[in-house]
């Protein structure tokens, strides 16, 4: 299983990738392998269709917009680096990589860059606050569909309301940061 | 001795007078047996008589109850001493007091007997930390709570075991009489950490949660490993000799102890599920299911030498979140309040007996014995926690830091479970000598790790428990970032920790609320039974908060749903609605639950009495909401009788029943930024708001924007009682 899918990745493409995203060799292999059993068309690409083949994912309320993180704007297809690059974010953090090179670019999987991944998956037009009606949005995919209107605008707006210190009634990153505790949530899981 | 207050000397002197009114009242009763006995005698018929042997029992009892409870109002009355020492340390030492006493007056003190202490005062303390268990911390960090508790244990046990048996050999101690199994048999008593100890101090500390978890996760769960080596080497004491086969069957027996008594727990919370799905219909009784189900899987796991604490901790939590699903806000209330005093009490009966065993029990002190136990104690409790670690933290994505090895290490302290299972030993020479050992590090752990583990923890600067409330952001991003792992982990085809998670929550989800939850409320996603709690809660807070006295009777009928005679009382006020009316205004308050909260939001963003300086979303904003919001409550609850008074006591009945106030929620939006947002409303709640207001003679169904503008109005209209209360 292993042999065939690392003679189909060359060696500097795996060195490349482990210097983007602190993968190990291993790591990168076996998501490789993973990879290419998702790619029903073996063209080294995978599709929305792909993804949305994994049974676990379609029952996913978060699933569309996971499989939308993966591809950069406008995109049908995605490429292994791009891949891992987004699974890069979900790496935990390493002690010893913190204070390796402080010059060179933040690493994918930084603190910061995990919290914007989040942040992201809300802010589906990319202004930088999550509004009322992207909160709503979430909201209806995690809840479902028999829960009416007003009870979860009432929860939305509650949210916002404790969240929101600036009075804007959208909610900004940084916002989203301390009112979800988001930051200490992530230090646990990812 | 001073320090104890006068409150104290009471029940001491109450105890002493029953002490000796005690073989005063035997003394009384002979001579009155025996002049019944000549039958000849006619005696006179007693006026008053004295029998004090027929309730002599559950008389003493409740005076040492009332002795553990005085003693809690006590320490609470000296400030500074109960900031220094924890009140474990108190009551130990109050308990040494007591047995003096009962020793200086040559009678038999009531020891710390362990059938008394196994099957009537652990079982509280036990439920009611495995009831209100943190489950999610709890199941993130079991992998690290199972290594300390198992691991960690056998370590100790073999460890203090190998050691003192060692010690023994030498010739100076004459201890050579003590066997390696006996010492074996004494390291598996003293190595296990204590969980009502543990509660005792680190209740005090407010201590991280992480660390809270794991050091108390540790002292439930290594019960298991407890009970097994205990009951294995008292057989293998007995039969002298040990072979691969004991070995095997002794682990064999640790798997059966612990996942049978996980089982045996699991079982009866299912059934005490299932038995709360069917209690509408009498709610007095709904707490004492909760009670009687987790005592019966805790017995019922000791009849089998299963392990009955793991058991008991199973029946709580499996049976928490499908019991609070069903049972009424008042009986959780009532569960709640009830498992805290069962459980305070028995801590405190617990620590005052230890201490009267103490003076009481035969000693017999060796001095190398004891010192070595308790060094070896500390010894090896460090020597596991930093190994054990080491191998951790390659797994754990938060690390252990070596300030939180520390707190672990030290808060590993022993207590009564210690005490209790070596009373259980045969009585001999070598009993009497661990006893002593036991009591001693029971001592040293209790009072000298007690008392400096809350200067420690400051020294070091742990983080302590946050007190913040969990809020509905906290409760949606992590439901949010549990599904963004799991959808991950499903991508990476990586079957971790979180897509176990998601898989119990599905089959949890779609079959098990089906048969264990009533009624609707089985389809409540989590999110919004947790939003209705929240809410639940804060309408019960205002309602506390407002009720002064001019309204008790409003405060109490807020917290009754099913008892009529009081809400008798707030009806007589309201001469104009016929009960047939109320009843469908509830009920479709009730059915309803959020259309009426939309109504009563947009009238409060509407309500021109919003405080000024509301306009600075300053920091403490949402505070400022909270006091508007109660100063608008007490408003609305102390109109004058003139006009409003029908209407506000009408809505004080409704609201806290139907959870609906939710006026903070639209303070906090900026009257600027949001803009009216008419709803369309129902007809009947648009009828009770019409009936409200005697200035609205429009008796029909209003449109949404008319009734908005007539509700301000009628606040207008009442500048009295804004005055008073700002005042």
């Amino acid at each position: 299983m292993g042999s065939r899918a690392s003679t189909l990745l060359r060696e500097e493409e795996i060195e490349e990738i482990k210097k983007e995203t602190g993968f190990s060799h291993s790591q990168i292999t076996r998501l490789y392998s993973r990879f290419t059993s998702l790619d029903k068309g073996e063209n080294g690409t995978l599709s929305r269709e792909d993804f949305q083949r994994i049974p676990e994912l379609a029952i996913n309320p978060l699933g569309d917009r996971i499989i939308n993180a993966f591809f950069p704007e406008g995109e049908d297809q995605v490429n292994f680096r791009g891949f891992m690059r987004t699974l890069a974010h979900f790496r935990p953090i390493e002690d010893n990589e913190k204070n390796k090179n402080p010059t060179a670019s933040e690493p994918l999987n930084s603190r910061s860059n995990k919290l914007l991944f989040a942040f992201r998956l809300y802010d589906l037009d990319r202004d930088d606050k999550i509004s009322r009606d992207e909160l709503l949005q979430v909201l209806r995919m995690m809840v479902g569909v028999n829960i009416s209107d007003e009870q979860l605008g009432s929860i939305a707006d509650r949210t916002i309301q404790e969240a929101d210190t600036n009075g804007d009634s959208c909610i900004s990153f940084q916002e989203f940061i301390k009112a979800s505790l988001v930051e200490k949530l992530c230090e646990t899981c990812f | 001795m001073a320090e104890l207050g006068s409150a104290r000397r009471l029940p001491r002197f109450g105890f002493l007078l029953m002490l000796l009114l005690l073989p005063a009242g035997s003394a009384l009763e002979e001579p009155h047996h025996r002049t019944n006995g000549s039958a000849t005698h006619k005696k006179a018929f007693p006026v008053l008589d004295f029998n004090y042997e027929h309730v002599r029992i559950p008389f003493e009892i409740s005076l040492w109850i009332l002795l553990a409870l005085f003693m809690k109002l006590g320490f609470h009355i000296i400030p500074r001493v109960s900031h220094v020492v924890p009140e474990s340390c108190l009551l130990i030492f109050v308990g040494l007091l007591v047995g003096g006493i009962i020793k200086a007056m040559h009678d038999k003190a009531p020891i710390l007997d362990t059938k008394l202490f196994f099957l009537y005062l652990l079982p509280p303390i036990i439920l009611d930390a495995g009831y209100f268990l943190p489950i999610r911390l709890f199941t993130e960090n079991l992998g690290t709570i199972l290594v300390f508790a198992v691991v960690g244990t056998l370590w100790n046990a073999f460890f203090i075991g190998g050691m003192m048996f060692a010690i023994c050999q030498i010739e100076v101690a004459h201890l050579g009489g003590v066997s390696l199994l006996s010492c074996l048999l004494f390291g598996s008593i003293v190595s296990a950490v204590d969980p009502v100890a543990v509660l005792a101090v680190f209740e005090e500390i407010h201590i991280n949660e992480l660390l809270y978890i794991l050091v108390f996760g540790e002292s439930l769960l290594n019960d298991a490993v407890t009970v097994v080596l205990y009951h294995l080497f008292e057989e293998f004491s007995h039969a002298g000799s040990v072979t691969m086969g004991d070995a095997f069957l002794g682990v064999l027996s640790f798997l059966v102890v612990s996942l049978g008594g996980i089982l045996a727990g699991v079982v009866y919370g299912i059934v005490g599920a299932f038995t709360s799905r069917f209690t509408s219909h009498s709610r007095v009784i709904e707490p004492l299911f909760v009670f009687l189900y987790s005592y019966m899987a805790y017995l019922s796991a000791e009849v089998f030498h299963l392990s009955g604490i793991m058991s008991l901790i199973a029946c709580g939590v499996v049976m928490r979140p499908y019991v609070e699903a069903n049972i009424s806000h008042k009986s959780y209330t009532t569960i709640k309040y009830f498992l805290k005093m069962w459980s305070s009490v028995s801590e405190t009966l617990i620590f005052i007996f230890l201490g009267v065993s103490t003076v009481e029990g035969p000693h017999n002190w060796n001095w190398l014995f004891v010192v070595f136990t308790l060094v070896l104690c500390l010894v090896s409790r460090v020597l596991g926690v930093v190994g054990l670690t080491f191998i951790i933290n390659k797994f754990r994505i938060v690390k252990l830091t070596k300030k939180d090895q520390f707190i672990v290490a030290y808060g590993g302290l022993r207590g009564a479970i210690a005490f209790s299972l070596g009373f259980l030993l045969p009585d001999d020479e070598t009993k009497h000598m661990f006893l002593t050992a036991i009591i001693t590090v029971i001592f040293f752990t209790v009072f000298v790790q007690g008392m400096t583990i809350r200067p420690l923890v400051e020294l070091l600067a742990v983080k302590r428990k946050k007190e913040s409330r969990r809020s509905i952001n906290e409760e949606i991003h992590t439901q949010f970032l549990d599904h963004l792992l799991t959808g991950i982990e499903d991508i990476c085809g990586h079957y971790g920790h979180h897509h176990w998670k998601d898989k119990l929550t599905r089959f949890n989800e779609n079959y098990v609320k089906k048969w264990l939850i009533s009624g609707e409320r089985s389809a409540e996603p989590q999110l919004i039974s947790f939003y209705n709690k929240l809410e639940m809660k804060q309408a019960m807070m205002l309602v506390e908060s407002n009720s002064s006295a001019r309204l008790p009777t409003f405060a109490s009928a807020a917290s009754l749903q099913n008892v009529q005679p009081k809400e008798a009382a707030p009806r007589r006020a309201i001469p104009s609605i016929s009960k047939t009316r109320e009843e469908e205004i509830r009920k479709i308050l009730r059915a309803n639950l959020q259309k009426t909260r939309q109504r009563l939001r947009s009238y409060s963003r509407h309500d021109l009495f919003m405080d000024p300086f509301e306009d600075n979303m300053s920091e403490v904003r949402f505070r400022k909401q909270q006091v508007d919001m109660e100063r608008r409550m007490s408003h609305y609850l102390t109109v004058p009788a003139k006009r409003q008074e029908t209407p506000s006591v009408r809505k004080v009945w409704f609201e806290p029943e139907h959870k609906v106030h939710t006026y903070d929620l639209d303070d906090g939006e900026s009257p600027a930024g949001l803009s009216f947002r008419p709803k369309p409303r129902p007809p009947e709640g648009v009828d009770l708001v019409d009936e409200d207001t005697p200035q609205n003679t429009n008796q029909g169904t209003a449109q949404p924007g008319q009734e908005e503008k007539l509700k301000p109005s009628c606040c207008l209209s009442d500048p009295g009682p804004n005055t008073e209360e700002e005042a």
